[in-house]
Parts: C-alpha cells; structure tokens; sequence
C-alpha cells in the first residue's frame, strides 16, 4: 500500500530532517507513529500524503513511485489517503456539512448522490445535530470530528492523522481512538501520528518511533 | 513493542459512548434509495468565498478600464465614420474657385464656368454659388452683419459627380485655366487623403490605447489571483489534500472572477452608453449654433454609430472573458509553483 526505502529529507539546504526510513503501511493495517516533538512526524506524514517528494530513497504508493508520476495522478492518488490534520484544517466559511462533504463535491459527485452519506456520517460522529454549524462555533472536539469525518467520508483505504487527540480531552480522545478502531476494522490502514503515550497504551497495535531523523518499527 | 494493553481498552472503556454506539462505519450511504429519501438537494456555498477576493476594488478598475476602452472604441468609430464621409465626399463633389481680380466680371466667369462644368464628362450636376451664398458660408469665422462687397471674395461653383463616369479632373482643369481666368479646380483630393490618412492613423491610435487599456485590465487581474490566491492558500491546500484536481480550484477561482470581470465589464459599458447618449443629445441640442456647425462640416455630426454600441459589448465581453482566462492562467501557473 505504501512503501519507503532509504528515504531522506530535507528542507531547502538544511540538514536531513529524515534519514534511511525504511519501512512499509500495509493493507488493513494499524500502526501509531510517534516520537519526540521535532523527530519529523509531520514531515514524514506530508511524505505519506503527497504533500511533499523525498530528497532521496524511494517511495512508493498504492504500487506508484512518486517521484516519477505525474502531476495530474496526485489527486487520484490523494482520494485514496484521507487526512486528519492537527489544526483541523476546516474551510471557516463553509458548515459542518460542507466541510465534510467537501471530497466528494471535488470529485465530482452530485450533492444529491452523496447527502444522505454524509448525514449519516455525521450522525456517527455526533455531529448530526451540527450539520449547519460554522467551524468557528464548533468546539475543539467537535472540530476534530468534523475533520475526522471528512477524511473519512470517501472511504479512502488509508487515514493519516496527525495529533488527532492532541486538543481534546482524555474522554474525547478515547472516543476518537475508537472511530479509528473501527476504521481500522472496517479494512482502512490508520497511521496515527501521536506523542501521547496514553493513548497508544490503549490499543494494541504496531509502534512507528521516529527519534533524531531515524525510524524504529516496533511490532 | 510488546508491551501492549490489549485489544480491548478502548472498547472496554469507551462502550457508553458515541462512537460506540453505532459501531459500524456507514458504508452503504451511497445507495440511491437512502439519497432519495434523505430530502431536497442542499445549496453548497462557494468554495472561494466571495469575500477572499478583493472584489470591489477590481470591479472599480475593470469598470475604468471598460469605460475608458468603450469611449476609445466610440471616437475610433467617429472619426473612423469621419473618414469614410469624407472619402466619399471626394469621389461625389469637387470645386471650382474663381480669384477676383481687378476689372474681372466675376458673375461672367462663373456663368463660363459653370457652363464648363456641365459640358464635363462625369458631371451630373453643378450648383454655382451666388455672391450671398458664398458670403453666409464665411459666416461661421467672420461673424453676421458684415458688409462683403469689399472684400475679395472667391466665388465657387460646385460640381456633383456621378461616381459611375470617370471624370478627367486634369483635363477640366486645363480648359478652366484657358477660358476662365483666376479659375482653378479645387482638387481637394490631396487634402482630403491627408484628412483621411490622419483620421486613419487616429483610429489606429485608438487600437494601440485599447490594447494597453486590456493589457492593464490583464494585469490588474494577476495581481487580483494571485492576491486571491494568498489569501485562500488554506482553502487551495485543503483541496489538493481532499484530491482536487488543478482544474477544479482554477475553475473555482475563475468563476469568481469571470463574476466580477462581468460586475465591472458591465458598469463601465453601461457608463460609456449614458456617456455616449448624453454628448449625442448635447450635440443636437447645438445644431444651429455657429460652433456646432462648424464642428459638424469638420468632424460630421457627433453621433456614435451602431457599430460603436456593438464595439462597447464586445468590449464588455472580451474583458469579462479576459478576466476569467487571465485568473485561470494564473490559478494554474501559482498552483504549480506551489506544487
């Protein structure tokens, strides 16, 4: 599904923020990625979604090595990785519902095809009674949801998120684990980028440690 | 890492809760019956809000820019249909002009002259001035009341011409120059092309100003994108990341511009109308008045044809199409640097 090898990166001129990674997401998979803050978790989560090309190594995703492709197969690869950033990343002037339904709306997708999925997605997350709420009166939790939930509502086969309880509380953020559980066992590789402790502790899964530029895979 | 906690603690400790609740993922949503039911189609907002672009500022300079366009294509057209009467007065009228002299009979020699004229192959009709007519067309400098008997006034003794007959303008000449004494053919033809080719080279002028006025209004317009484009650097993340194509965010901002190229396209032509018909109005309001004529017999009368109108629309839909091409243009080169 997504595969490194020997991968670098660096910034500009600046020294390798990752070096040598090495390592593979697999089909239906569930792993954490962690580590100290500044390790490169962010620069290695924007590699995974195509936000940036390595300086070195290979990567490959969904079979495709992207440094050879071209530009205009990004975005159908991208359809395929659903996000969940720290800051959320909602559009302020657009409601819950838009927000979410906003990856099927780029993709074409008639609003009325895809409504129902949508409020039904919401609902899951608890936000069925938020379907018309701006962002800016959403609270940090129902923001995280809203922005788990547009990663999710095109059922991409792998989630990237990062920090994805790192504005709510504890109660918030096992619930949030358990959608990604579920996820996860609806057959959706989930990569979470986290430095909570915690949290990980509350799910047996694969450990993606990332420390000084260099990734450790514990299993 | 072997040390886990089990499989089992967020289930465990999260079983009241909502995702717990509802512990499949909605995966059928899609299907057409549950669409169907779930009610009337939702009105999306934009996804460029419309106040992320700078909209009022460069409806105003794309309304300047139509206006100041419209009015360069209407005195094109003016002077264009300036041209083209005087051309065609060339062709159909030229005059004979007899100089007064001592002891000349001048009614005498514009009878002979007249007759000359007449006997001239391409001639259809000849209108010779009488010393009255003559006086009220100096009118117009010399002013009413003023006695002519005087002055030496030339008399003139005008030739209409078929425009079918070649007519031999030298040959006239020569005979006039033997029989009538201080008689000459006006052979306006040379002041006329000089007229003429000034009008020509003023219309191209015109072309040269409308083409600097789109080239502005261009740039006005990259400058507006690309201010755009920073403003909605989020929102353009955003959508590479929910994989939205570059023609789809182009075709996001482009539709906002296209919106308000159309806004200021139609403000400035719909001021160059009023503009037009106010000076047409004023100008028949003067007919009659001395300065109004003479402006009339030098310039015709001020009145933008129908072809300048139509220029004005395309005018407004060229820089409403302009606006929209230049935002794509530059959407997709800022798109690509950002890549």
């Amino acid at each position: 599904m997504l595969r490194f090898e020997n991968v670098g990166l660096r910034y500009g001129l600046g020294p390798e923020v990752l070096r040598d990674l090495t390592f593979a997401i697999e089909p239906n998979s569930f792993q954490f990625l962690t580590g100290p803050s500044g390790a490169g978790k962010t620069s290695l989560l924007r590699l995974m979604f195509l936000a940036l090309k390595p300086t070195r190594g290979l990567v490959r995703v969904f079979g495709r090595d992207i440094l050879t492709l071209p530009q205009r197969e990004l975005p159908g690869l991208r359809r395929r990785i659903g996000v969940v950033f720290q800051d959320f990343r909602l559009l302020d002037h657009m409601t819950t519902y838009e927000n979410v339904a906003l990856p099927l709306r780029v993709a074409g997708r008639d609003e009325s095809s895809y409504r129902a999925e949508v409020v039904e997605l919401l609902g899951w997350v608890g936000l069925g009674e938020r379907l018309d709420a701006l962002p800016l009166v959403l609270s940090g939790g129902e923001k995280q949801r809203a922005a788990i939930a547009r990663a999710l509502v095109a059922q991409p086969e792998m989630l990237l998120a990062d920090e994805p309880t790192g504005n709510v509380d504890p109660q918030l953020a096992r619930r949030i684990l358990r959608l990604f559980v579920e996820l996860h066992k609806s057959g959706t590789s989930v990569v979470i980028a986290t430095h909570d402790i915690a949290l990980m502790d509350l799910y047996d899964a694969k450990r993606l440690v990332l420390h000084e530029g260099r990734l450790h895979v514990y299993e | 890492m072997s040390a886990k906690h089990g499989a089992a603690p967020a289930e465990r400790r999260d079983g009241r809760e909502g995702a717990a609740r509802k512990p499949a993922i909605p995966k059928a949503a899609g299907s057409k019956s549950k669409a169907a039911a779930s009610g009337p189609t939702r009105r999306m907002g934009p996804i460029v809000p419309a106040s992320s672009v700078s909209g009022n500022t460069l409806i105003m300079v794309i309304a300047i820019m139509t206006y100041l366009a419209a009015l360069t294509v209407g005195a094109a057209d003016l002077v264009r249909r300036t041209a083209d009467d005087w051309a065609r007065d060339v062709v159909r009228e030229t005059t004979i002009q007899i100089r007064p002299a001592e002891g000349r009979d001048m009614d005498a020699s514009v009878a002979r002259a007249a007759e000359i004229g007449r006997s001239a192959a391409g001639v259809v009709d000849v209108r010779p001035y009488s010393k009255q007519e003559t006086a009220r067309l100096l009118e117009p400098w010399l002013g009413t009341g003023l006695s002519f008997d005087d002055l030496p006034i030339p008399r003139l003794v005008v030739l209409r011409l078929s425009g079918e007959t070649p007519f031999d303008a030298v040959a006239l000449k020569e005979k006039l120059e033997r029989e009538v004494p201080g008689a000459t053919l006006d052979d306006h033809r040379r002041f006329l092309d000089r007229l003429v080719a000034m009008a020509r080279t003023i219309v191209w002028l015109g072309v040269g100003v409308l083409a600097l006025m789109l080239t502005a209004t261009v740039l006005s317009v990259v400058f507006a994108t690309r201010g755009a484009m920073a403003g909605n650097r989020d929102i353009v993340q955003v959508l590479h990341f929910v994989g939205a194509r570059d023609g789809y965010i182009a075709g996001q901002f482009q539709r906002r511009f296209l919106r308000l190229g159309l806004k200021g396209g139609l403000a400035g032509g719909i001021a160059a109308f009023l503009t037009f018909m106010v000076a047409g109005f004023t100008a028949e309001q003067g007919v009659g008045s001395a300065a109004v004529d003479q402006m009339d017999a030098l310039f015709g009368r001020f009145q933008v044809g129908a072809s300048a109108y139509a220029g004005v629309v395309a005018i407004v839909l060229l820089i409403a199409a302009l606006t929209s091409i230049t935002s794509r243009v530059t959407v997709y080169r800022t798109l690509r640097a950002m890549n």
